[in-house]
């Protein structure tokens, strides 16, 4: 046990007495926050959408053929009561619900002016306006159609509502998508860098030649940058929280123990890079180019999943960061509890299993 | 030997900080002359030839390399000189025959030249079977030798090797001697270091480093004879044993 | 029983395109100092690595005090200091922390082996507080010798200990071992440096995977098949063609100060005045100095190589 404690505190020490690495630990969550504060706008495809029919009258029908015409929406189901609309909501499939009230069409004819409501879920708000305004101007064409026949002024009334993120906060995207970039970044870099360091000055020679188990090496690799990740997962909350005015809606032990996850996969990959590669760049740009780019691409953050082409859509199902992201999500913004996203929690959780078991499985305790 | 310098340094010193790496060296090196450079770990040799070579610009003194000021005209200096070390060879994933063309190319020999000097070289190295093959296939001892070559392809006036034979055996190890001996004889300035003592007897003076300064300059014999010493092992040895800077 | 036995050891890498080492038997006896001597690419380091375990042979067996390498790996590893060529210790840690780390990794302290490191570690004492980085070539190599020998290990590895370091350092750190060796440490080094061979009791002569010779230094010297001489004049390089190009000279190689040349004919004595007849009359040398010579360990090996 000495033995590991010793280690732990060498491995503190590289850490701390190199001023790139602390810079590169905790000053990227930082530049990250504020980089990506500027948010992206994002054309919309295909979207779910829900509608609540109350009316059933030609014009709500009307209004509905225009919006399946469309490429933007994809009519997912239309719902009998707006009870159901929080609950395709929390699925996460559906992003835009369309509610037309029972005397939609009476109104629009007897007083000319007429009522509908759209919801949208704005936890990603630039998909959350797009969406809206497509829907808007949808439904002011079926305006200006009736109005062409129509002598008198008509106005359709768009009641706009956005649920869970109603002041379009851009931090509510990117913020958990910062959580997983940096924590894939620091855990996977930096492991893999630092294993690969000591083979490159020979001490790695030493320790496997010594008595030390060849598996406690790495284990006590891994808990400096456990615990640092903790760290900085805690630095991004407290700013997003604090100064972004990021939501927290859910419980905080959850989200800490999909974190775990998160790191003890990134960690994992982290160690099987540094079995495969022999100098500190070749494991550098492989984490970066394996690990970093494909997180920023494929979590959903940067870019919404649902517009990218198939295969892209399938292969983000095989990064951690996907789930994580749905996850912290939920968690943070939505506020559900385990039961709502233990299919997310297994998956991740299966990931991790996988790649602990297989870093361990590869690890060589030789040099060839 | 004739008495052209080709080499003339004066005061030349280097300061990090409050160190002197290299305190007020003066030294003179002719044409056509082997000359060695010696000195314990630390000494400063290292920052003396970058001195030399024109990479890192004095604290003050004056030096004159192949003629040029080694303040004003250092990119004058770099076409004149040759520069081969232990740890930078020749790029391995490179065959010998691109590795010829490519150094000779940047020294800016015409296609002309660089086919008549490379049929050359690989016929004196007696590497025509190796000449397609990738340099990091080639033992040591010959990417050291073919290294030399290289460097020397451009007729330069002065070569600098920084510990050209560490590691090699010793059949090699004379045969790059060889090598030196025949640069020497064509005119080129050989400015060597190295850590084997047998090799300092080659040399046709030898300068010794301690702590940043010029202890002793003299030929072999005369080292020998002045430090009452059976070789320059001893000679060294007797120098470097004062030397203050042992754990810098 | 030896300490250390090799039997017909062989190691490739890259798929058997490269062989590093071929076909390599001998064996150390306990509290020997064993010298591996060759050049870069000879082989040492792999045969370094198979003996401390980092690397499985293709083919041979070979033990540590009894135990072998490939399924006895963990009880060698409790046993054996090395220190590998690239060896550079953690650059950021300061002498003691480094001590105290390897120290500690091998399940002891530094007051429990003090003794043993004593004689070293009093040298390093005064930059205990200094990183490792900022170490002379010297002192770092001393300090990984006391890395390696913190927990008191049976037997020393050493991996080119001396390369790059000056001639200074190369003989404090001979005298080191020469001390080590009353501890009654076995030592396994291996050198480039042909002239540190008579500093260990035994020694292998490597080159290219394979073992030319093994025996005392002076056994080695006795070996050499011819008569040695040592030749000089003013002129050293056209001395060195000269007697190249002359018929009756079986080798000549420079030697420093001196050439060294031996005759093809048995009788020596004869081709040696021939020879200086030669060279004084018809190629016009005035100062020319022949004496007889006892071979080096360097003319041994370049005589094997040929």
């Amino acid at each position: 046990m000495k033995q590991f404690f010793t280690f732990v505190r060498k491995e503190f020490y590289h850490v701390f007495r190199d001023p790139k690495t602390l810079l590169l630990l905790f000053g990227m969550p930082i530049a990250q926050i504020i980089l990506f504060g500027f948010a992206l706008t994002n054309e919309v495809k295909n979207s779910k959408i829900v509608i609540a029919d109350y009316a059933k009258d030609v014009a709500s029908e009307r209004i509905i053929e225009k919006i399946e015409a469309t490429k933007s929406f994809e009519i997912e189901q239309i719902l009998l009561s707006t009870k159901e609309i929080e609950e395709t909501f929390k699925k996460g499939k559906v992003k835009l619900a369309i509610v037309f009230p029972a005397t939609f069409n009476s109104d629009l004819s007897h007083q000319n002016k007429t009522q509908v409501q759209i919801i949208a879920d704005a936890s990603d708000p630039n998909t959350a306006t797009t969406l809206t305004n497509y829907a808007q101007s949808i439904i002011m064409s079926y305006q200006r159609e009736v109005q062409a026949m129509n002598r008198a002024p008509l106005q359709i009334n768009t009641e706009i509502r956005m649920i869970y993120n109603p002041e379009l906060k851009g931090a509510t995207n990117f913020v958990p998508g910062v959580m997983a970039l940096v924590l894939l970044l620091i855990c996977v870099l930096m492991t893999s860098v630092s294993i690969v360091k000591e083979k490159e000055t020979g001490t790695m020679e030493i320790l496997l030649v010594s008595p030390m188990n060849p598996l406690l090496v790495i284990v006590s690799k891994a808990v400096p940058y456990f615990l640092l990740s903790i760290l900085n997962l805690t630095v991004i909350l407290v700013l997003s929280i604090t100064m972004m005015e990021m939501p927290m809606n859910g419980n905080f032990l959850l989200l800490y123990f999909a974190s775990s996850l998160l790191i003890l996969a990134a960690l994992s990959l982290g160690l099987l890079i540094s079995n495969s590669t022999n100098t500190q760049q070749e494991a550098m740009l492989i984490s970066l180019m394996g690990m970093v780019i494909p997180t920023m691409m494929l979590t959903g953050f940067l870019f919404p999943l649902e517009n990218m082409p198939l295969p892209l859509q399938v292969m983000a199902n095989i990064m951690p960061s996907k789930w994580y992201y749905i996850i912290v999500k939920s968690i943070m913004i939505k506020g559900l509890g385990f039961v709502a996203i233990w299919k997310e929690m297994s998956i991740l959780l299966g990931m991790t299993i996988f790649l602990l078991t297989m870093s361990f499985k590869r690890f060589k305790i030789r040099l060839a | 030997m004739t008495a052209e310098k080709v080499i003339s340094t004066d005061r030349l010193t280097k300061k990090f900080g409050d160190f002197v790496a290299a305190d007020e060296i003066s030294f003179d090196v002719y044409k056509g002359e082997i000359f060695g450079f010696l000195g314990a770990n630390g000494a400063g040799k290292t920052t003396a030839i970058r001195m030399l070579c024109g990479l890192s610009t004095p604290s003050y003194g004056e030096a004159t390399i192949a003629g040029f000021d080694i303040y004003k005209e250092t990119e004058k200096i770099k076409k004149n000189i040759g520069y081969m070390s232990q740890k930078f060879s020749l790029y391995e994933d490179l065959t010998v025959l691109e590795n010829i063309k490519f150094f000779g190319g940047i020294y800016g020999l015409s296609d002309k030249e660089l086919k008549s000097k490379s049929n050359q070289l690989i016929e004196t190295l007696g590497m025509s079977v190796e000449a397609k093959k990738l340099v990091g296939s080639l033992p040591l001892g010959w990417k050291q030798k073919l290294a030399f070559s290289v460097a020397i392809i451009h007729d330069p006036k002065i070569v600098f090797l920084d510990e050209p034979t560490g590691g090699v055996d010793p059949v090699t190890r004379r045969q790059f001697w060889d090598l030196i001996y025949k640069a020497s004889s064509q005119g080129i300035t050989i400015f060597v270091t190295t850590h084997y003592m047998d090799e300092a007897e080659y040399c046709h003076r030898i300068s010794m480093m301690v702590d940043g300064k010029i202890k002793a300059l003299d030929t072999p014999t005369n080292l020998k004879d002045q430090y009452h010493a059976n070789s320059m092992d001893d000679v060294f040895y007797e120098l470097a044993r004062g030397a203050k800077r042992k754990a810098d | 029983m030896p300490e250390v036995i090799l039997e017909n050891i062989s190691k490739s890498y890259q798929d058997g395109k490269v062989k590093a080492v071929k076909n390599v038997s001998f064996s150390v006896e306990k509290g020997e100092l064993f010298g591996l001597i060759g050049p870069d690419g000879a082989g040492k380091t792999s045969l370094f690595r198979v003996l401390t375990t980092l690397l499985t042979p293709d083919s041979g067996i070979a033990t540590v005090f009894g135990c072998d390498v490939v399924k006895d790996y963990k009880s060698i590893r409790q046993h054996v200091g090395y220190m590998p060529g690239k060896f550079s210790l953690y650059q950021d840690l300061t002498v003691e922390e480094n001590l105290n780390f390897f120290a500690t990794v091998f399940g002891t302290t530094i007051q429990e082996n003090y003794d043993l490191i004593k004689d070293i570690y009093v040298q390093l004492e005064p930059f205990k507080n200094r990183r490792a980085g900022k170490l002379s070539g010297g002192m770092k190599q001393k300090l990984a010798l006391c890395c390696a020998l913190i927990h008191r290990p049976k037997i020393l590895f050493l991996d080119e200990p001396t390369t790059g370091v000056d001639t200074v350092s190369r003989k404090e750190f001979w005298e080191m071992l020469q001390r080590l060796k009353k501890q009654e440490i076995t030592i396994l080094v291996s050198t480039p440096y042909m002239d540190e061979a008579t500093l260990c009791e035994r020694i292998a002569l490597i080159q290219e995977g394979e073992i030319m010779s093994i025996n005392t230094p002076q056994g080695i010297i006795e070996e050499y098949p011819k008569k040695l001489f040592s030749i000089k004049s003013s002129n050293m390089i056209q001395l060195l063609d000269d007697l190249r190009k002359y018929d009756s000279i079986d080798s000549c190689n420079a030697f420093g100060e001196y050439h060294h040349i031996s005759f093809k004919s048995e009788n020596t004595e004869l081709a040696k005045s021939e020879l200086t007849t030669y060279l004084k009359r018809d190629r016009d040398y005035k100062d020319l100095v022949i004496n007889d010579i006892n071979p080096t360990i360097e003319d041994c090996f370049i005589n094997l190589m040929n």
